[in-house]
């Protein structure tokens, strides 16, 4: 370094840096300029990005919080969930006049903010009938005066009941495991966990059902999918456009109107069987039952969800060029082994993202399953549905939903093992 | 039985008095001070959201000039309800909802109590309104409108049962002498009702013996006779469609679609009333309303629930009115001209043998015979 350049920027110390004209060190300077690019472009998406954690994941997360959430027990009872903890159950009798005392302090609190039924409706899913025991003993519980043990007993002979309290007890916690639990047929006992009556097991069936009958639907798609979109990336552009309205048409068509159809055509007096008794194939006494079953969701569904399975087939193998396959042959390939050795190849990332569409699509369906599917063709979405709607049960249905989503993402990781998740493309 | 008795009782008062009673119509609206001027009523659609609106919205619309907005999602109004009310944003003023809803909805915290006695106007010869709505105030926040019952219809043209047709509820489980295929509904209720009757259960032990796992056990190999031959139905409208394209022998529905499906369509269809299983249908209000728009609701319903409002609902659909005294003034069909009396579930022709829903009992247990009745359904 010359004399003359020192003396211009005496102020700059000679430590070997690299500086800008200004003396601020070039990497801090490359840093700052970064940090303005990324900050940009982090302005440009926050839009999307606030939207998608308000909209989407906020609701998610709040909705799967359900599952293990439990403050209503704490909440509307917290003296008696104290009293609680030195209560044994294995000792065979009903909590003592302390506990009783306490507990109708709470439930008069309860009873003025109207929060007693609640809790019952909450019990009531651990042991039937508590939803009654509450309801029944409202206002007269509010009204008891010492000794509040046999005051309770007047009421109900079940609030002496070792098993209320047992339950009360086990479920006093601000989480429970108890939905979560109850999603795979199990149940907490005195004497640890347990399947449930196997009368009453049908949520792990219901969830294999769903998988295996998606993975068919999914097949069946590719199978009828396939040769479509082959044909249609192949013919002139006039036809492949009159195809692809044919392909869009049911598409555009609403849900319901197209499932009743199917309904139509289907049910034991309908156009199929019809048809297929007057030209004599089947008697009229031995009518095939192609709905109300398995076979009658999996027909409906294969048809609705085929777009999703024709469009990015279609896409991905319009990019693909002819003159693989013509190069192909003219090296001395057969038709066949043309197709399965040089096109089918090319069309594996369609294949792929068709695929996962129709299959994350046919886990969550559950409209047409409930109308064609009868008693064994439906999903576990026809029990999230019914307990979010019906039993008003969301700390079930999101214990559900939350195994579902689970279920998913484990198989979108063994997709992304085996096959590979870049090798998808929707066109 | 209470309810029986009443509605026995006001029947036979409908007999006596032949022709309709004119009524009160002109009865002058009280005004109403600081009320909202629209209205959100949520309802089921179709004909019996039309025969709401011919009974006693249009009427009070007319008379008041408020707007109605109605919302045909009563089927998920319990879940959308309880969203509503976690949100802290109420945009629905009225709901109607089925009595074992109300029970939930109230026991939730999410409908309003009311007090009949002091919104709903008395009857005309001024017995109290809790009194004339009787046994159907079956929850502290309901609000009663119609007596609705769960029926079977059946096709009168079947030629395999030459000429006999189903006098009993059990004849539904006589696949010998009643041949073919029968729709029932994809629940427990009302099926182990008739399930354990006619496995010779008593009603008046019906709902300790389904106490009991046994109980439902015993049904369930009642229901396993007929589980071949039965396509299980989820919408109201299944069992018609199925009637109508004889894709069913006989199957249960609400009494007012097998009405629209005999008398308006005029299929070869029969109603077959032993056993039906009665329910009622009403009103309630979500709780946490602003003050304007709850004296407009309670303003509308002391007008829509009276005495001649609820009879003349009875005009456009077969659905009983809620109230003892409106039952003498039910007339004649809109549009049909038919008289309306003979189609009542609770015209005494039809009520040799009825189960009334046990909402306090389901409610209860429906979580666990629900579970157990899917099971069984899936084997």
């Amino acid at each position: 370094m010359s004399s003359a350049n020192a003396a211009d920027t005496s102020f700059i110390p000679d430590d070997g840096v690299m500086r800008a004209a200004d003396g601020t060190p070039l990497k801090k300077r490359l840093a700052r300029a970064l940090r303005r690019e990324k900050l940009r472009s982090f302005m440009l998406i926050a839009p999307l990005l606030f939207f998608i954690i308000i909209s989407f994941l906020a609701p998610i997360a709040d909705m799967l919080f359900r599952s293990v959430e439990n403050q209503i027990v704490p909440e509307t009872i917290p003296r008696t969930v104290v009293l609680l903890s030195d209560w044994d159950p294995a000792s065979g009798e009903a909590p003592g006049e302390e506990v009783f005392a306490a507990f109708q302090q709470d439930f008069v609190e309860a009873f003025d903010n109207k929060t007693h039924t609640r809790l019952g409706l909450r019990l009531n899913y651990e042991k039937p009938g508590m939803s009654s025991l509450f309801r029944k003993s409202g206002r007269r519980a509010t009204q008891l005066e010492a000794p509040f043990r046999e005051g309770f007993a007047a009421i109900d002979e079940d609030w002496v009941a070792v098993e209320t309290w047992e339950v009360i007890k086990r479920v006093s916690g601000p989480y429970t495991s108890g939905y979560f639990l109850a999603a795979v047929d199990l149940q907490r006992t005195s004497d640890g966990i347990e399947f449930v009556d196997e009368r009453r097991r049908i949520y792990l069936m219901l969830f294999w059902r769903t998988l295996w009958m998606s993975l068919l639907i999914t097949v069946c798609c590719l199978l009828l999918g396939y040769p479509i979109a082959y044909l249609m990336s192949h013919t002139k552009r006039s036809t492949s456009n009159l195809l692809m309205i044919l392909v869009l048409l049911p598409f555009w068509t609403s849900l319901l109107v197209r499932t009743s159809a199917w309904k139509v055509l289907l049910q034991q007096q309908g156009v199929i069987n019809d048809t297929l008794v007057f030209i004599g194939l089947v008697g009229d006494t031995a009518r095939l039952e192609l709905i109300n079953n398995q076979l009658g969701t999996v027909i409906a569904m294969t048809h609705i969800l085929l777009p999703f399975m024709i469009l990015p087939l279609y896409s991905v193998m319009q990019t693909i060029s002819p003159s693989y396959v013509r190069a192909a042959k003219s090296m001395g390939a057969n038709d066949w082994t043309a197709f399965w050795r040089v096109y089918f190849p090319n069309t594996i990332p369609g294949i792929g993202a068709g695929a996962i569409l129709v299959f994350i699509l046919s886990i969550g369906y559950y409209i047409t399953p409930e109308l064609v599917g009868g008693t064994k063709g439906v999903f576990i979405s026809n029990r999230i549905a019914f307990h979010i709607s019906s039993s008003l049960n969301w700390g079930l249905a999101a214990a559900l939903g939350a195994i579902l989503l689970l279920l998913v993402l484990l198989l979108f990781y063994c997709y992304d093992k085996i096959v590979g998740i870049d090798n998808v493309k929707l066109g | 039985m209470k309810l029986k008795t009443l509605i026995l009782a006001s029947a036979a008062v409908g007999l006596l008095s032949s022709t309709a009673v004119a009524g009160n119509h002109s009865a002058a609206l009280e005004p109403c001070e600081n009320c909202a001027d629209t209205m959100t009523v949520v309802s089921w659609g179709g004909a019996y959201q039309a025969s709401q609106i011919n009974a006693y919205a249009e009427p009070y619309a007319e008379a008041t000039g408020v707007t109605f907005v109605w919302d045909e999602s009563a089927n998920e109004s319990v879940a959308k309800l309880r969203a509503q009310n976690e949100a802290n944003n109420i945009t629905w003023d009225l709901v109607d909802v089925e009595g074992p809803d109300a029970v939930r909805l109230c026991d939730e915290g999410l409908a309003m109590e009311v007090n009949p006695d002091d919104i709903l106007a008395a009857a005309p010869d001024g017995t109290s309104a809790s009194e004339d709505f009787g046994d159907s105030l079956v929850s502290e926040c309901f609000i009663p409108q119609i007596v609705f019952s769960t029926t079977f219809g059946y096709r009168n043209d079947i030629a395999a049962w030459n000429g006999a047709v189903p006098a009993s509820v059990c004849d539904i489980f006589d696949l010998e002498n009643f041949p073919g295929k029968r729709a029932l509904e994809k629940r427990p209720k009302k099926n182990i009702e008739w399930a354990l009757i006619c496995d010779g259960v008593s009603p008046d032990e019906l709902y300790s013996v389904m106490e009991t796992p046994e109980g439902i056990d015993r049904a369930l190999a009642k229901l396993d006779t007929i589980k071949s031959e039965t396509i299980w139905w989820s919408a109201g409208a299944d069992t018609p469609q199925l009637l109508a394209d004889g894709e069913v022998a006989i199957g249960s529905t609400y009494n007012g679609r097998l009405f629209a499906l005999i008398e308006e369509q005029s299929q070869p269809v029969s109603m077959l009333w032993d056993n039906q299983v009665f329910d009622f249908d009403g009103w309630v209000i979500p709780t946490g309303l602003p003050e304007d728009r709850l004296n407009r609701v309670k303003h509308f319903l002391k007008f829509a629930t009276d005495t001649q409002r609820l009879a003349d609902q009875a005009k456009y659909i077969s659905y009983g009115p809620a109230r003892a005294s409106s039952a003498p003034l039910v007339g004649q069909h809109a549009e049909l001209g038919i008289d309306m009396a003979p189609h009542m579930p609770t015209d005494p022709a039809n009520m040799g043998n009825i189960i009334v829903n046990n909402i306090e009992w389901w409610s209860a247990y429906s979580d666990d015979v629900d579970a157990q009745f899917q099971a069984w359904l899936a084997q």
